[in-house]
Parts: C-alpha cells; sequence; structure tokens
C-alpha cells in the first residue's frame, strides 16, 4: 500500500535552542486512523507544523503522498488539511466565509468552492450559523467549524490536532462518529493527537508514542496494548465482605478498597481475571460487576513514558 | 497549484480585503476624510486668504495635493499593517501559509487591499477638497501612477511592519513616528524654494517629498524636483520593499519558527 506520509529523521531545534524533535521517522498508510500520543512539549504539534509548512524543519526529509515538502511545497500542501489544537480562525469573520474563504486560498474556483463549503458546513452541523461571526459560535462549533475547514479543499490526509479539547461528551462523540465516517467511506488519512487515551483507543488502528521528540513505540494498537504485562480490574461485590475474607483476600493481594470494592493487578503470566473469579467463589463472594479503573492504553502510555 | 488556482487565490484574499474595509468603514475610510476636510478648513478658509501665493498658485491648491497624498500614504499602510497584524494576532494567518497559495499572491493580496483603501481614502479627500476650491488637472496619467506606485510601496512597506511586530503598540509606531513627520516635512505645506538651503538639502534625503512632488505635478504641473527623478526614486523604492517583502515570505522569516 501506497504511503500517506513519510517522515525521515526529521529534526527541529527551535531559535531558542529547545530541541523539538530528534530524528523522528515515520510512515503511515493511506487510509490509515493513526495516533500521535505524547505528554505535553514531547513535539506532536511540532511535527504537525512542519509536515503543514507552519513550522521550518531543521533537518530530514517529509514526503505527503509521494510529493516531497521542500521540492514540491504547493502539491504536498492541497493534499493536507489541518485542525490545529487553537482556534486560528477570523473571529469577525461569518461561518460561511471562513471556510469559502479557505476554498479559495487552495485555488478552487467560486462554484466549486460554494458547493464544498456548503457540504461541509451541513455535515458539521453549522448551517443555521453560517451567518454568524465567528466569535459568536460555543467551543464545540469553533471546533467544527476548523473541521469544515479544513476539509473544504477535500485533501486525502486530514491532521487533528487535540480536535476535542475543551469539547463536551455528546460533541466529542458526534465528531469521532464524523471522522470514522469520512476515513471509512472517504478513505481519508487521520493523523489525530490527543490527550484523551480513550479517544486514540476508540478511534485509532495504528499508534506512535513520542516523547522528548523521539518515537519512543509505534505499531497497531493490538500489538502495543499486547505489550502490557500487567493487568488490573475492579471488582463491585454483591454483598458486603466479612472482615476473615478481607484479610485471606489481601493475603493474596487484592486490595480492598471497601467493604464492597476489590482492586487487583496481576501479572498476565502468572494469573487471569477466570482464575481470579475462582478464588473469590471459593471464598463465597459474589461479583456483580468488573470494570477498569483505567483505560489498557492509558496503562500503556503511563508505563512507556515512566519507562522511558 | 496552476496559475488559474494562484489567480483564483489572490481575487480571494483581495475580495476578503476589500469586504474587511467596507464592514469598517468608519474606522477605515472616514478619518482621513474627517482631518483632512479640517485642514482644508483651517488652511483654505480661515487662514489660506492671509498667506501668499506659493509658486505662483493659491494656497490651497498648492497644499490639495499633498494633503491627498498624505491621505494615500497613511491609508494604504495602515490597512495592511491593521490587517495583517490582526491576522497574525488572531493566528488566522495561519489559513495561508498552510494553502499552496504563492508567496507573491499573498503579498500582492494584501497589497491590493492597501492601495484599494488608499485610492478610495484619496479619492474622497480629493472629491472633498472640491468644496474648497478648483483643482487643475495637468495630467491624469501622472497623478494615476503616482497614486498607485505610493500606495503599492506602503502597502508593502505595512505588511512588513505587519510582519515584524510584536504586539499592538508596535504597528502605530511607524505611523506615529516615522510617516506623520516625513509627510509634514516632505513638502505637503511648502515649497523647498521657500525653505533656508540646509533644510532643503535635508529634505532630499526624505522620499516622500518625491512621492507628494510628483503627485503634485500631475495637478499643477509644477514640481520642486524632476517628476523623472521622482518617478525613478519611487520606482527604485518599490522594487526594493518588493524585494524584501518577497524574501520574507520566502524563507518565512518573522512568519515561520
Amino acid at each position: 500500500m501506497s504511503l500517506a506520509l513519510q517522515i525521515t529523521d526529521l529534526s527541529k531545534t527551535y531559535d531558542t535552542n529547545t530541541v523539538a524533535l530528534r530524528g523522528v521517522s515515520l510512515e503511515v498508510e493511506q487510509g490509515a486512523f493513526f495516533g500521535l500520543l505524547g505528554p505535553n512539549g514531547a513535539g506532536k504539534s511540532t511535527l504537525i507544523q512542519i509536515v503543514t509548512g507552519l513550522v521550518n524543519k531543521s533537518s530530514g526529509q517529509v514526503v505527503v503522498n509521494g510529493d516531497d515538502i521542500d521540492t514540491n511545497p504547493s502539491k504536498a500542501k492541497t493534499h493536507v488539511g489541518v485542525v490545529p489544537q487553537e482556534f486560528n480562525f477570523p473571529i469577525f469573520d461569518r461561518v460561511y466565509d471562513i471556510v469559502l474563504h479557505q476554498a479559495g486560498y487552495y485555488g478552487i474556483p467560486l462554484g466549486k468552492a460554494r458547493e464544498n463549503a456548503e457540504t461541509y458546513i451541513k455535515e458539521l452541523g453549522l448551517w443555521d450559523k453560517r451567518d454568524e461571526q465567528a466569535r459568536m459560535l460555543s467551543g464545540g462549533m469553533k471546533r467544527r467549524l476548523m473541521i469544515a475547514r479544513a476539509l473544504v479543499h477535500e485533501p486525502d490526509i486530514l491532521f487533528l490536532d487535540e480536535p476535542t479539547a475543551g469539547v463536551d461528551i455528546e460533541i466529542r462523540r458526534s465528531m469521532w462518529q464524523f471522522v470514522r465516517k469520512i476515513n471509512e467511506e472517504k478513505n481519508k488519512t487521520i493523523i489525530l493527537t490527543t490527550h484523551y487515551l480513550e479517544e486514540a483507543e476508540a478511534l485509532c488502528r495504528e499508534l506512535a508514542i513520542i516523547k522528548d521528540g523521539r518515537i519512543i513505540r509505534q505499531g497497531t494498537v493490538k500489538e502495543l496494548l499486547s505489550r502490557l504485562e500487567r493487568d488490573s480490574i475492579i471488582l463491585d461485590l454483591a454483598t458486603e465482605l466479612s472482615s476473615d475474607v478481607q484479610n485471606r483476600l489481601q493475603a493474596q493481594g487484592f486490595e480492598v478498597r471497601d467493604g464492597t470494592t476489590l482492586y487487583i493487578s496481576f501479572a498476565r503470566e502468572e494469573s487471569s481475571i477466570t482464575a481470579i473469579i475462582e478464588t473469590l467463589k471459593e471464598e463465597g463472594v459474589t461479583v456483580s460487576g468488573v470494570r477498569n479503573e483505567t483505560n489498557k492504553l492509558e496503562e500503556l502510555f503511563v508505563s512507556l513514558i515512566n519507562e522511558n | 497549484m496552476n496559475w488559474y488556482g494562484n489567480w483564483v487565490s489572490l481575487v480571494v484574499l483581495t475580495r476578503k480585503e476589500i469586504k474587511r474595509i467596507l464592514r469598517i468603514w468608519t474606522q477605515s475610510l472616514l478619518p482621513s476624510v474627517i482631518t483632512v476636510t479640517l485642514y482644508f478648513v483651517v488652511f483654505g478658509e480661515v487662514l489660506g486668504s492671509r498667506i501668499e501665493q506659493i509658486q505662483g498658485f493659491e494656497y490651497i491648491n498648492y497644499i490639495v495635493p499633498g494633503l491627498v497624498m498624505m491621505a494615500i500614504i497613511t491609508n494604504s499602510f495602515q490597512n495592511v499593517v491593521g490587517s495583517f497584524f490582526l491576522a497574525k494576532f488572531q493566528r488566522s494567518i495561519e489559513e495561508l501559509l498552510v494553502s499552496p497559495m504563492p508567496s507573491w499572491a499573498i503579498i500582492t493580496g494584501y497589497a491590493l487591499g492597501g492601495v484599494i483603501r488608499g485610492s478610495i481614502v484619496g479619492g474622497l479627500v480629493l472629491l472633498v477638497s472640491l468644496f474648497f476650491t478648483q483643482l487643475p488637472v495637468t495630467n491624469i496619467f501622472i497623478v494615476l501612477v503616482f497614486t498607485f506606485l505610493t500606495s503599492v510601496l506602503f502597502s508593502l512597506g505595512g505588511l512588513i511592519n505587519g510582519v515584524f511586530a510584536r504586539n499592538f503598540d508596535q504597528i502605530s509606531i511607524v505611523p506615529t513616528f516615522v510617516l506623520t513627520p516625513l509627510t509634514f516635512l516632505g513638502g505637503v505645506f511648502y515649497s523647498l524654494e521657500d525653505i533656508p538651503q540646509a533644510w532643503a538639502t535635508v529634505s532630499y534625503f526624505n522620499p516622500i517629498l518625491y512621492m507628494v512632488n510628483g503627485f503634485r505635478y500631475g495637478f499643477l504641473g509644477y514640481s520642486d524636483v524632476s517628476v523623472w527623478l521622482c518617478f525613478g526614486v519611487l520606482t527604485a523604492l518599490l522594487v526594493l520593499v518588493f524585494f524584501g517583502t518577497w524574501l520574507i515570505f520566502r524563507t518565512g522569516y518573522g512568519l515561520k519558527e
């Protein structure tokens, strides 16, 4: 399969001598839903800004859909749409004008630009707000406006830099649904950075974890999660435990959080959820529910970041 | 992007700038017209009759071209520096920087915005002057050429100022401390023949002198310096500033980290 994005040995040192990227190499296939995870200051946004032409790289090579950003920057830019972390539209302009003008900057003739603007403003649920000044929109609407603007020139690759930061759960889920749809139905490559690991786990098929300007892990979500050596679960109990049972369970490694909640962390090689349930059954304990304290990706992320 | 795409992007940016000028007309068009009208009232009606003719022209007729040029210069400059800095401040400049729009089209789009505002305000000021005097027009071609070239020059100057400005104070420094003094000392209100030789010599280093005099020549047929020298100085400055602006956008200096 051909590559949507090919980054080779990319480095960036800012004028302040801050090193943001240290030889990053990355390949993303066309049609992928790719997550770029990392703590604040890891270099995620710098990487996106280099690919989209907002920041000059110090060294390395970036090829977008076969077009090098150094030798064919204009063509490379047409392949990419970007939804940045912070609002960056002219706040006094009308919603419709913002999307329409962006199409114009990509050289799309007025008739087609109007058609695309209407399509994406409608798809993002902003058609009723098309004549309002952008500054009058709510936070969630502003995010959706930026997605409509990023798609209006119909790019093959969409960069979403923390697209759901600060939006409520309902809007977040509707945005997930929308980006999933354009990935699956229109075969657009999505490259997402997020702090919500639940979001990355729900959406991405492939991930790269970046720390201090270096990629420390890359692979499919399944591959990465299989590297987790330990699992942890929380068990909700039907009845309160007696102190005798509590003591015996604690001796076996259970953490009794209150009379009706147990937490256990176990090595995958040594135990399993079935074995744990069996132990509890022997003690006459009835489990009414099982849940995770954190999602799996979060556990992996924290362990990798601490390890590195 | 092909030539047609570049053309579309240029038209869109220019149209956006024009819409902005018209949307905020009380800030963009009106102030200069009012200020210059006050000059006409004070120097034309109140004091003008007490001032002797300058180089054979009524005082009001002598100062009108200079005042129109002053309006063109300040409005061209302020339009671009204001619009561009606001785009930087709101980060909406990123809309252009992520797009395949070539540097020359971005520069031209902003410059045309400045030219259009400068020309509209210049035209309005000229219209108002008709209430105070009948200004002759010796060569309309020279008037139009100097209007266009000067407004392009100061639009580009505004763009460079907008690129380097880090806060709102820095976009008012040049108009207040550079453009206004240079315009007032650029022969708007007097002829070089009427001031001491030392000051006249210093004035030759003021680039605005050549714009005011070239423009005045188009109306009155009189200039303190050769109209060809005026045209040469203006063209040379324009080439220099255009190249500087193009270089800034090409390298991203001051725009990209």
